[in-house]
C-alpha cells in the first residue's frame, strides 16, 4: 500500500505520466516491429545514435538539445535502412546485419567522441540519456498550469504515433502480414516502411533523451508481444498492447517505490521497474492468458483426457454386456482395461452417473438406457473406422484398433453415415463384431 | 631525432616488444578466435543478437552477487563473485530464452527482445538498490561492464586464451550435430540428436565467452566480435567449416590490426577500433564476396542479360523473368549456360 506521505501528486504524478506516454507512444509503433521480426531496432538505435550526437555537436558546437535531437533521429533512421539493405543480400538475417550496423555505428560514435574530447565535455552517458525520476524539474507553464516539458514532448510523439498507427491501420496491416502480396497489388511497401522507422527512431531518440534507453527499448517489445499471446485481431492487439504498457508503467513506479522498502532499502530506478513490470505482465500472459496460457491449455488438456475417458469407459461396459458376461465390470476390472489412475477412474465414474448414463449393480457398473444409446454410436464409430481402414485406406487388419481408438471420439452422426456409405453399409467390422446400428435416427447424438 | 624516437615506438608496437600492447594484442586476438568460431553457428541459428541479450541478462546477476557478497563474508567487489553473479544470471536468460522459444508462440527476435529488456530493468532496478549500501557506489562495477581493453592483465589474458581452446575443442567436437542444427532442427531432433542439449551448449559458449570477454573488452566490442565476422564470412563461402574458419581469420586479423592501430595512434580506443577493423572487412566482404556480393550480383545479372558469345538471342517471357531474379547467385551461372544447348562454345 503507498503510505501518502511517499506518493506526492505533483511528483509522482508527473513521473508516472511520462512513463505512460512513453510507453504507450513505444507500444503503438512497438506493435508492428514485433509483426516484422525487427524486435530489437529499439535496442539497436539506442546504441546507434552515438555518432549522430557527436556529428551534431562538432557541426555546432553546442549541447543544445534539438540539433542533437536531430543528429540522433538522422541516424536512427540509417540505422534501419542500412540494417534492410544487409538483409536484403538474402545472406544474413535481420538480426545479425542490425548487429553489424549498429556495433558499427557506436564505435564510430565513440571513436569520433574519444578523438573530440580534448575540445570538448561530451559525455554520452549525460547528453543522451535523461532519468524519468527529473522529469518534474524542468516544466513550462501551459495555462495555469506548470506542465514538464517532457510530458509535452512525449505526448506530441504519441498523438503522431496514433495518428499514424490510425490513419495507415490497412496498409500496415497489409505490409505487416503479407509484404510480397502488398507489392503485387501495387502498393509501395517501402515508402511505409521507412516512414514506420522515422517513427520509431523519433520515438526511440525522443525517449532516451526525457526517460531513459532501457523504458523504450522494453516498451518496443514486450507490451506488444504480451498482447499477441492474448489475440490474433491486430487492431485488438495494438489497443490491448497501449493498455497494458500504460498499467507497467504504473505499476512500475509504484513497485519502484514499494518493494525495495521490503527488503530495508528506500526507492530503486523506476525505469528499471517499468520495464521489469511489462516483464511481469508477459509472465502472467503465459501462465493464465486464456488462449495461449500454460494453465488453460493444460486444464483444456486435462478436460479432453477425461471426455475420452468417458467415452472409453460408456464403450468398455457395452463390450462387456455385448459378451453377455455375467457380472458387471467392477472399477478394479475398469483399471486394467484402461490406462488410468484411479482418481480419474473414480471422477469420470461419479461423472457418468450423475449424468444417468451408467449405474452401479451389486458392486459393479452397468450402462443405463441413456448410457447404451451413447455408448452404441462410439462403438459403431469405432466399428466402421475400423472397416474403413481395410476397405479404403487398405490398412491391414492388425494395425486398426489403434487408429479407430483415436478416430471414434471425434465421429458425429454425418460422419458415421459417410463412413456407412463408403463401406457399403456392412454388417460387421473386420474382427467379426456386428456394428451397431444408429439406434435413435430422429435424435442423433454428437460424437 | 624525433622521426628516430617515432620509428622506434613503431617498431616496438608492431614486433609486440611492449608487455602491455603484447597481451592486449594476444588477449584480444584469442577472444576474437572464439567469438569468431561460435559466432558463425549462433548466426546460422538465426540467433546473432544472442550475445547482445545475454549479455545485458547478466547485469541483474552482477547486481545480486555484489548485494549478496558481504552476506557470505567476501569483499562485494571480488571478481569471482562478479563472474559468477554473472555466469549465474547468464544462465537463468538462456534458460528464459529456450522456454519462450520452445512453449510460447512468439518470434527468435521477440524472445531476445523481451530478456533483454526486462533482465537489464531489473538490474538496473539492482544497481538502485547497490548504491544505497555502505560500500556506496557501483562506480567499479560501470567498468566491469564496458570494460577497459587498454588494461587487460595476464590473467585476463590466460583465461581468454582457455575460453578459446575450450570453444574449438566444442565446435570440433560437435562440429556435424552443430551444423544439422542451425540447418535442419527438425531433421536433428530425427536424427535424436538432443536439440534442446545443443542449444544448451551453444549459448553456453557464448556465455563463457561474453563473460570472460566483457570485463576485458566491454559490451558492444563483444557483441560486435560475434555478429561481424561470422556475417562477413558468410558471403564468401556456403561450407559451414570454410565459414567458420574463415570467421575466426577475419575477427584474428580484426583484432590484431585494431589492437595495433590503437596502440600506435594516440586516442584511439582499441576496442572501437577493433570494431571499425571488423566492419571495413565487412564492407568489402559484401561488395566482394562471390556469394550475393553487390558487384557478383551486379556482374552475374549483366551476365544473365546478355546472351553467350555467338548467340543471337530472342528471349521467351519465361527467360527474361528467370534472368531477372536478383537473388541467383554466381555458383549458378551453369544453369544459365544450359539453357541455350548446343550453342555454347
Amino acid at each position: 500500500m503507498i503510505a501518502t506521505s511517499d506518493w506526492l501528486w505533483e511528483l509522482d504524478g508527473w513521473i508516472v505520466a511520462a512513463g505512460v506516454l512513453c510507453a504507450v507512444a513505444s507500444s503503438l509503433v512497438g506493435n508492428f516491429l514485433v509483426l516484422r521480426r525487427s524486435s530489437l531496432l529499439g535496442d539497436a538505435i539506442s546504441h546507434a545514435v552515438l555518432p549522430g550526437l557527436a556529428v551534431a555537436f562538432l557541426i555546432t558546437g553546442s549541447r543544445q538539445s534539438l540539433p542533437m535531437f536531430i543528429g540522433a533521429v538522422i541516424v536512427g533512421i540509417l540505422t534501419a535502412a542500412l540494417t534492410q539493405g544487409i538483409r536484403d543480400s538474402g545472406k544474413i538475417d535481420e538480426g545479425a546485419s542490425m548487429g553489424v550496423v549498429f556495433t558499427t555505428l557506436f564505435a564510430l560514435g565513440l571513436v569520433l567522441i574519444v578523438r573530440a574530447a580534448d575540445r570538448v565535455d561530451l559525455d554520452p552517458g549525460c547528453v543522451l540519456y535523461g532519468a524519468i525520476e527529473l522529469t518534474p524539474l524542468d516544466t513550462v507553464p501551459v495555462g495555469s498550469l506548470e506542465v514538464p516539458r517532457v510530458v509535452i514532448t512525449l505526448g506530441v510523439v504519441s498523438i503522431i504515433n496514433l495518428a499514424f498507427v490510425v490513419v495507415f491501420f490497412k496498409e500496415l496491416r497489409l505490409t505487416s502480414f503479407d509484404p510480397a502480396l502488398a507489392d503485387a497489388i501495387g502498393f509501395r511497401s517501402q515508402r511505409l516502411h521507412y516512414l514506420l522507422m522515422t517513427l520509431v527512431a523519433v520515438t526511440a531518440v525522443a525517449s532516451f533523451e526525457s526517460v531513459g534507453n532501457i523504458l523504450v527499448v522494453a516498451m518496443f517489445v514486450v507490451p506488444a508481444a504480451t498482447a499477441r499471446l492474448l489475440t490474433d485481431r491486430l487492431g485488438v492487439m495494438v489497443g490491448l498492447s497501449a493498455v497494458l504498457a500504460a498499467a507497467a508503467a504504473v505499476i512500475g513506479h509504484w513497485s519502484a517505490i514499494t518493494v525495495p522498502r521490503w527488503f530495508g532499502y528506500t526507492s530503486t530506478t523506476t525505469a528499471g521497474m517499468m520495464a521489469v513490470a511489462s516483464g511481469g505482465l508477459l509472465v502472467l500472459a503465459i501462465v493464465i492468458g486464456p488462449r495461449q496460457g500454460v494453465l488453460p491449455r493444460l486444464y483444456r488438456r486435462w478436460r479432453l483426457a477425461g471426455m475420452i475417458l468417458r467415452d472409453d469407459l460408456l464403450a468398455l461396459l457395452f463390450r462387456s454386456q455385448e459378451r453377455r458376461s455375467e457380472s458387471a465390470p467392477t472399477a478394479g476390472l475398469i483399471r486394467q482395461a484402461l490406462p488410468v489412475n484411479r482418481w480419474r477412474l473414480r471422477l469420470a465414474l461419479w461423472n457418468e452417473s450423475r449424468a444417468g448414463r451408467i449405474e452401479s449393480v451389486d458392486g459393479g457398473y452397468r450402462l443405463t438406457p441413456v448410457g447404451r444409446l451413447r455408448a452404441s454410436s462410439l462403438v459403431r464409430a469405432h466399428r466402421l473406422w475400423e472397416q474403413y481402414l481395410v476397405d479404403r485406406a487398405g490398412v491391414t487388419v492388425d494395425r486398426i484398433h489403434q487408429h479407430a481408438e483415436r478416430f471414434e471420439h471425434f465421429a458425429d452422426r454425418d460422419l458415421r453415415d459417410q463412413l456407412e456409405r463408403e463401406t457399403e453399409f456392412p454388417s460387421s467390422d473386420p474382427h467379426g463384431s456386428p456394428i451397431p446400428s444408429e439406434e435413435n435416427r430422429d435424435n442423433p447424438s454428437s460424437g | 631525432m624525433n622521426r628516430y624516437l617515432l620509428a622506434e615506438a613503431w617498431t616496438r608496437t608492431l614486433l609486440l616488444q611492449d608487455h602491455n600492447t603484447r597481451v592486449v594484442v594476444i588477449a584480444t586476438t584469442a577472444l576474437g578466435i572464439a567469438a569468431g568460431v561460435i559466432g558463425s553457428f549462433t548466426l546460422l541459428r538465426r540467433r546473432a543478437l544472442m550475445g547482445d541479450a545475454l549479455s545485458h541478462a547478466m547485469l541483474p546477476g552482477i547486481g545480486l552477487a555484489f548485494l549478496a557478497a558481504p552476506l557470505i563474508g567476501w569483499s562485494e567487489k571480488s571478481l569471482p563473485v562478479l563472474l559468477a553473479g554473472a555466469c549465474a544470471s547468464g544462465i537463468v536468460g538462456t534458460g528464459t530464452i529456450l522456454f519462450l522459444r520452445r512453449y510460447v508462440r512468439l518470434n527468435e527476435d521477440a524472445v531476445l527482445g523481451i530478456v533483454l529488456s526486462v533482465f537489464f530493468g531489473a538490474g538496473l532496478a539492482i544497481l538502485g538498490l547497490v548504491q544505497q549500501t555502505s560500500g556506496g557506489h557501483a562506480a567499479g562495477l560501470e567498468s566491469f561492464i564496458y570494460g577497459k581493453t587498454a588494461s587487460i592483465t595476464t590473467t585476463d589474458a590466460i583465461g581468454i586464451g582457455v575460453t578459446a581452446v575450450l570453444t574449438i575443442t566444442f565446435v570440433g567436437c560437435l562440429f556435424k550435430e552443430l551444423t544439422l542444427l542451425c540447418f535442419d532442427e527438425g531433421f536433428a531432433a530425427a536424427k535424436r540428436f538432443s536439440t534442446l542439449g545443443l542449444d544448451i551448449g551453444l549459448m553456453g559458449m557464448v556465455i563463457v565467452i561474453t563473460v570472460v570477454g566483457l570485463q576485458a573488452v566491454g559490451l558492444i566490442l563483444m557483441i560486435a566480435l560475434l555478429v561481424i565476422p561470422a556475417s562477413a564470412a558468410r558471403f564468401w563461402t556456403t561450407h559451414v567449416a570454410t565459414m567458420a574458419w574463415l570467421s575466426a581469420a577475419i575477427a584474428a586479423v580484426s583484432c590484431l590490426v585494431g589492437a595495433l592501430i590503437s596502440a600506435s595512434v594516440p586516442d584511439l580506443p582499441s576496442g572501437a577500433m577493433i570494431v571499425l577493423v571488423a566492419a571495413a572487412m565487412f564492407v568489402v566482404s559484401i561488395s566482394l564476396g562471390p556469394q550475393s556480393g553487390i558487384f557478383t550480383r551486379l556482374a552475374d545479372r549483366r551476365a544473365r542479360l546478355l546472351p553467350p558469345p555467338g548467340v543471337r538471342r530472342n528471349p521467351s517471357a519465361e527467360d527474361r523473368v528467370a534472368g531477372d531474379r536478383p537473388e541467383v547467385g554466381v555458383g549458378q551461372t551453369k544453369d544459365a549456360d544450359r539453357r541455350y544447348p548446343g550453342t555454347a562454345p
